[in-house]
């Protein structure tokens, strides 16, 4: 994909003789939503660490430009790679409104160490805590919000970095259908924004609904990449999902 | 309150009790107990901002603390420095090793972090009792000579002033670190430090900062002891005791806050104290270990955490 913002080319990740990652292409061009699927153990949530710089694999990842190979996460995430974690992470001795400052001050600004943790991004973090309706809460404890509320605080955080892309990984899990609404309308809203999404994710569902594109992964191999449709429809796609 | 007003304050307080006492007190023990009282507050909080701001506990509170004692020796030996310059090279000396042991061991977490802090200071206990220039085995004297300055009575009560003003600027930091940008990142990485990382925070830089400040501010400590005490050996300066209390008294305290470390020094200290004169000064670690066990089991997030409601108010919006 030519101006694509994210280019994986060829990652690999082995986890002792086990072959996470075989290889694996994927790009992403700038404000595209993608949804990345396939069965357990394929390698989707692999591909995100290696991405996000909480694995170190081979092969090449480039984002808006930069390589991404000698960079620690903190740096990727300041580069404008922002992801939510499988099971949700929050930083539970604080509020949740302070788990939106940490990004706010820390991804998002240049030279925290020279500025208080009071001013502004109290504002700002309020603001994305209302789009994602988590306002009311902001002054409680991360550790005691629902299943649902932590989903939202994780697309949050991600959110308060103003990321260039948004890898939500499982941001679906163990919610009800009322509650998928309310998380994909978030995600949908992040197109809005010229905000690329890779949504990794089993409920189908949800993967059609928002995904412009869908690339499959198998055992550590991507086995289709392309529009919904056309993937779907692949012979390969249909043996992975269903068996010969 | 603005840290400048804060540390102002605090300076001031610790100004006016030095004074105060030294002026309406005569009985030296009284100098000498609460010295001790608030050396244990600069160890407990220089603690806290390692173990109880950033999440990783260190066993090697005694190892810092002697790097201090032992700046001091090294420097009356060389040329009897001025205890101000003492004071300034402990730190730095300490601060130094801080930064240093931090870059070796902070890959490691939790219980491997807490074993490398205690085998560094078997290590340097090791050099230290071989180490013939600062007195090995026999450990070494440092004699205040001459009339106390700043028209104090005695010497103690000098050092007495010296610790709380030491005292005094060791809290003004350990607040500053805690409200600022720097503490905000390093309870991040204490909570989850992949998602600290994953959400912009530089984690091994901070947590050489806390390594750095924290070590730094056990060797402050450590730096008057040996004017202290007039005599200092190495199984003295590296007592268990040191590393003991300087857990302890944050986690009965409460370790989320700046003020924790300060309760449970003086409660704990001033405890230790009276125990020290009524009963024996053996019975002071089996008063540790008591109010260890209480405080874990009944209030884990130590005084302050009950006070603010088990810890739902440990940082305030």
């Amino acid at each position: 994909m030519s101006g694509a913002l994210l280019v994986a080319k060829g990652v690999t990740k082995r986890f002792g003789g086990f072959v996470a990652l075989g290889g694996v292409d994927l790009s992403v061009g700038a404000g595209e939503r993608v949804g990345l699927i396939g069965p357990n153990g394929s390698g989707k949530s692999t591909l995100v660490n290696c991405i996000a710089g909480t694995v170190r694999g081979g092969g090449s990842i480039e984002f808006d430009g930069h390589d991404l190979a000698p960079l620690p996460p903190h740096r990727r995430i300041r580069l404008g790679i922002a992801r939510s974690f499988q099971i949700p992470r929050p930083f539970a001795s604080m509020t949740v409104l302070d788990n939106l400052r940490i990004p706010l001050l820390y991804a998002a600004r240049a030279h925290p160490l020279l500025q208080r943790s009071r001013g502004r991004e109290t504002e700002e973090a309020l603001s994305i805590l209302r789009q994602v309706g988590l306002e009311a809460k902001a002054g409680r404890l991360s550790r005691e919000l629902t299943q649902v509320d932590m989903r939202k605080l994780e697309l949050a955080r991600a959110i308060a970095s103003h990321p260039k892309l948004l890898v939500a990984d499982e941001a679906l899990a163990g919610l009800s259908a009322s509650e998928v609404d309310e998380i994909l309308a978030i995600l949908l809203e992040m197109k809005g924004r010229g905000v690329a999404v890779i949504l990794i994710e089993h409920m189908m569902r949800a993967v059609l609904r928002f995904s412009e594109r869908i690339a499959v992964l198998v055992v550590g191999r991507k086995i289709a990449d392309g529009p919904a449709e056309t993937v779907l429809r692949d012979p390969a796609v249909e043996r992975a999902y269903l068996g010969q | 309150m603005k840290t400048s007003s804060f540390t102002a304050i605090a300076l001031c307080t610790a100004l006016l009790v030095a004074g105060t006492t030294s002026a309406l007190v005569t009985n030296d023990y009284f100098f000498s107990a609460s010295y001790t009282v608030l050396q244990f507050v600069v160890l407990a909080t220089a603690w806290n901002i390692l173990g109880g701001f950033t999440g990783y506990v260190n066993f090697g509170s005694a190892a810092f603390f002697a790097l201090g004692a032992y700046s001091s020796i090294v420097l009356d030996k060389l040329f009897e420095a001025p205890i101000t310059l003492s004071i300034l090279s402990g730190t730095a000396v300490a601060a130094l090793v801080g930064l240093g042991m931090g870059y070796l061991t902070l890959r490691l977490r939790g219980v491997f972090f807490a074993i490398a802090t205690l085998a560094f200071a078997e290590v340097l206990f090791t050099f230290v009792v071989n180490w013939d220039y600062v007195g090995g085995a026999r450990g070494a004297y440092v004699v205040l000579q001459g009339r106390p300055p700043l028209g104090f009575r005695s010497f103690v009560q000098f050092l007495f002033a010296i610790m709380a003003l030491m005292a005094a600027g060791a809290v003004a930091i350990a607040r500053f670190v805690q409200t600022s940008t720097l503490g905000l990142g390093l309870a991040a990485i204490r909570d989850d430090e992949v998602a600290a990382e994953c959400s912009g925070v530089p984690t091994l830089r901070l947590k050489l900062v806390s390594t750095t400040v924290s070590g730094g501010l056990m060797g402050m400590a450590g730096a008057t002891f040996p004017y202290f005490l007039s005599y200092v050996e190495p199984h003295g300066v590296f007592s268990l005791s040191y590393a003991v209390n300087s857990i302890a008294m944050p986690l009965i305290g409460g370790m989320y806050d700046w003020a924790g470390p300060v309760i449970g020094a003086l409660l704990l200290g001033g405890l230790q104290q009276v125990l020290q004169v009524n009963v024996s000064a053996d019975w002071n670690l089996f008063l540790v270990g008591a109010l260890l066990v209480v405080f874990v089991t009944i209030a884990p997030h130590g005084i302050m955490g009950w006070t603010f409601r088990r810890g739902r108010r440990a940082r305030p919006t």
